[in-house]
C-alpha cells in the first residue's frame, strides 16, 4: 500500500506573507538610495549656484553670499578629534573593566548606567552642557566664553562613550575562553593575558567600536549646537579648542529654519547633508569591513 | 624601583576601576541632578496645561501630547517593516551577496545623522510628497532612523530560538510560514519587544529629525490629525533653553525631567522585560 503525501493547502495569506517578508529585505537598501537622491535633488544644484573658490573658501556668511564649507568642515573635525581624544581611551579602558576585570555585581550596576546613558536624549546633555559644563569651563580656562569647541568635544565624548563601551565589550567577551586559560596556563598574570591576549585578539572588534563612536560623534546635533557658540571661523590655531566653532550639523539645524526654499541657501545646507553623509558613510563602511573581517577570520579558525 | 607582576596587575586593575567611576558617576550626577532641580516644577498643572505667557507660564500638555503621536506613528510604521525585515534575514536570507549588502545598508542607515535624517525627510515628505510640516512626515522621517535598532534586536531575538523548535514544527507538518508565525514568532517576542521599546525611546528623544518636518515652535492647541504640526518634548526644550530670553530655570528643568522620565521609564521597561523572561524562558 502506497501512502500519496498529503497535499499542503497554499494559503493565500501565507503566499502574500511571504513575498512582503522577501521584499522588505530590498528596502534597506531602497531607503539608502532614497535618502541619498533626495539629498541629491536638494543639494546638487548648489554645485552650480556658487563658484567652486566660494564653496571652499573660509567665509561663511550666507546672507551676503558667502558659503566657504570649509570652516564648517574644519569645526566638525576639530571637535570630532577632541571627543575621539577623549572617549576612545576612556571607553576602551571602561570596556575591558567591565568585560574582563569587574566583579558580576558590579558589571550589573555598570552596564545598566551605560544604557541609560545611550537613552539620554541629546537636547538634555546639550541643555546641561550650556547650563553647567560651559560656565565650569569657562571658569577652570579663564577664557571669555564657555561655549568652546573644547566643550563640544567632552560632550560628544560622553555621547560617544556608550556606542564605544558596548560594542568592544562585545568584541572582548566573544573572545574565545581557551586564550585567556592558555595564557593564565603558562604562567601569565590576568593583567598580561588581558594586553597580549584577549585585547589584541578582539582587536577588529575594537576598532568597529572606535569607528561607530566616532561616527556617532560626527553625526551628533542637537547638543553640539547648543555648547560650541557657533561661531563660524577657521580653527586652525592651538587656542581653537578655547574657542567657539561651528559645526557642520549645528549650521544645518540652526539654518535651515530660516531660509526660503529653493534658494542659494537652501541648497547649500542640503549640500552639507550630502558630505555628512559621504563621510558617515565612508567611517561606518570601515567600521563594518572590520566586523565582516572579524567573522572571517573565526571562520577560518573553527574550520 | 621595578614593580612586581602582581603590584603592577593591583595598580593596572585600580586604575581601570578609576576609569569606569569616571565614566558612571557622571551619569549619576546628570540624572540626579535634573531630578532635583526638575522635581519642584512637576506638578498636575504642569503636565495638563497649556503654556502661557510666551511659555514662561503654564505647563507642557501640547508637547506631551505631541511626542505621544509622534512616538505612536513611528511605532505605526517601523515595527511592522522592521520586524519584517529581521523575519527575512533571520529565516529567509542565505549568505550571498545580496544579504551582504542588506546588513551594510542597515549598518549605514544607523550611521546617518539624525539632522541628515531630518533633511531627507524635509526633502521627500513634506516637499515632494507635500504632506507638508506634519506629523505623518515626522513619524515617517523618525520611523526610518529608528529601523536599524528594531531590524537588529528583533533578528538576534528571532536567531535565539533554538533550531530544534523549528525542526519539530517542520515534521510535524508545518509550512515554513506557520512554523514562523506560529513558533518562532511568539517566542522572539519579549526580545522583539524590547528592539522595539528601545527603538521607540530613540525616536521620542530625537530633535534633529523633526526640526523641519513637524516640530512647531509654539502651538499651544493638542493636534487634531496627523496632518497637524505639533510641539515635541525635545524641540520645547531646545527652544526654551536657546530661544526665548529671561525663561524660568525652574521650568527648563521641569521640561528636562518629564523628557527624561518619558524616555528613560521606556528604557526600564524594556530592560524589566529582558530580565523577566530570561528568567522565565525554558530553552
Amino acid at each position: 500500500m502506497t501512502h500519496k503525501p498529503a497535499r499542503r493547502k497554499t494559503h493565500i495569506g501565507e503566499v502574500v506573507a511571504e513575498t512582503l517578508i522577501r521584499t522588505s529585505g530590498l528596502s534597506t537598501i531602497a531607503f539608502i538610495l532614497l535618502i541619498f537622491a533626495f539629498l541629491a535633488r536638494e543639494g546638487v544644484p548648489a554645485f552650480f549656484e556658487v563658484k567652486a573658490n566660494v564653496l571652499f573658501g573660509a567665509r561663511w556668511y550666507p546672507t551676503e553670499g558667502f558659503f566657504g564649507l570649509w570652516s564648517l568642515i574644519l569645526g566638525s573635525v576639530l571637535v570630532t578629534v577632541g571627543a575621539a581624544v577623549l572617549a576612545v581611551p576612556t571607553g576602551l579602558l571602561a570596556a575591558v573593566f567591565v568585560a574582563e576585570v569587574s566583579p558580576r555585581w558590579l558589571r550589573e550596576i555598570v552596564k545598566p548606567m551605560i544604557e541609560v546613558l545611550a537613552g539620554i536624549p541629546s537636547v538634555v546633555l546639550g541643555f546641561l552642557g550650556m547650563l553647567m559644563l560651559s560656565p565650569l569651563v569657562r571658569q577652570v580656562f579663564n577664557a571669555p566664553t564657555g561655549l568652546t569647541a573644547f566643550s563640544g568635544s567632552l560632550v560628544l565624548a560622553y555621547m560617544a562613550l556608550p556606542t564605544i563601551i558596548s560594542v568592544a565589550e562585545d568584541a572582548l567577551d566573544s573572545v574565545p575562553r581557551a586564550y585567556r586559560d592558555a595564557a593564565l596556563a603558562l604562567g601569565a598574570t590576568r593583567w598580561q593575558t588581558i594586553w597580549r591576549v584577549t585585547v589584541p585578539a578582539a582587536r577588529s572588534g575594537i576598532l568597529t567600536a572606535m569607528m561607530l563612536g566616532i561616527g556617532r560623534a560626527i553625526g551628533e546635533t542637537m547638543a553640539v549646537m547648543m555648547v560650541t557658540g557657533n561661531a563660524a571661523r577657521i580653527p586652525l590655531t592651538l587656542d581653537s579648542f578655547m574657542r567657539p566653532v561651528r559645526t557642520m550639523t549645528a549650521t544645518i539645524a540652526a539654518e535651515m529654519g530660516e531660509v526660503a526654499q529653493g534658494s542659494t541657501h537652501f541648497h547649500v545646507l542640503f549640500a552639507v547633508g550630502i558630505l555628512l553623509f559621504v563621510i558617515t558613510f565612508l567611517v561606518n563602511l570601515a567600521a563594518s569591513l572590520a566586523i565582516f573581517q572579524q567573522t572571517r577570520r573565526a571562520e577560518r579558525l573553527l574550520s | 624601583m621595578i614593580l612586581s607582576r602582581e603590584w603592577v596587575q593591583r595598580l593596572g586593575f585600580a586604575f581601570l576601576t578609576l576609569v569606569t567611576v569616571m565614566v558612571v558617576l557622571p551619569i549619576v550626577l546628570v540624572v540626579g541632578y535634573i531630578v532635583m532641580q526638575g522635581a519642584p516644577a512637576l506638578t498636575w498643572e504642569f503636565l495638563t496645561q497649556m503654556p502661557r505667557g510666551g511659555m514662561r507660564e503654564g505647563g507642557l500638555l501640547p508637547a506631551i501630547v505631541g511626542t505621544l503621536w509622534l512616538t505612536a506613528g513611528t511605532a505605526v510604521f517601523a515595527v511592522p517593516v522592521g520586524v519584517a525585515m529581521a523575519v527575512y534575514l533571520a529565516e529567509y536570507a542565505s549568505d550571498n551577496l545580496f544579504t551582504r549588502l542588506v546588513r551594510l545598508s542597515i549598518i549605514n542607515l544607523a550611521g546617518i545623522p539624525s539632522v541628515v535624517y531630518g533633511l531627507f525627510g524635509l526633502g521627500l515628505f513634506v516637499l515632494f510628497l507635500g504632506f507638508g510640516s506634519s506629523i505623518l512626515a515626522g513619524a515617517l522621517t523618525l520611523s526610518i532612523m529608528t529601523l536599524p535598532v528594531i531590524i537588529s534586536t528583533s533578528e538576534e531575538a528571532l536567531r535565539a530560538v533554538p533550531q530544534s523548535f523549528r525542526t519539530v514544527s517542520i515534521s510535524l507538518g508545518g509550512t515554513k510560514w506557520q512554523t514562523i508565525s506560529r513558533i518562532v514568532l511568539p517566542q522572539a517576542l519579549p526580545g522583539i519587544l524590547t528592539g522595539v521599546i528601545l527603538g521607540l525611546e530613540r525616536a521620542a528623544g530625537e530633535t534633529a529629525p523633526i526640526l523641519f518636518t513637524v516640530a512647531a515652535f509654539f502651538l499651544p492647541r493638542l493636534p487634531r490629525s496627523v496632518f497637524d504640526q505639533t510641539m515635541a518634548l525635545p524641540y520645547h526644550l531646545f527652544v526654551i533653553s536657546t530661544q526665548v530670553p529671561g525663561m524660568p530655570v525652574k521650568i527648563q528643568y521641569g521640561t528636562a525631567l518629564v523628557l527624561l522620565i518619558f524616555v528613560l521609564s521606556m528604557n526600564l521597561i524594556a530592560a524589566g522585560l529582558r530580565s523577566y523572561y530570561r528568567r522565565r524562558r525554558q530553552w
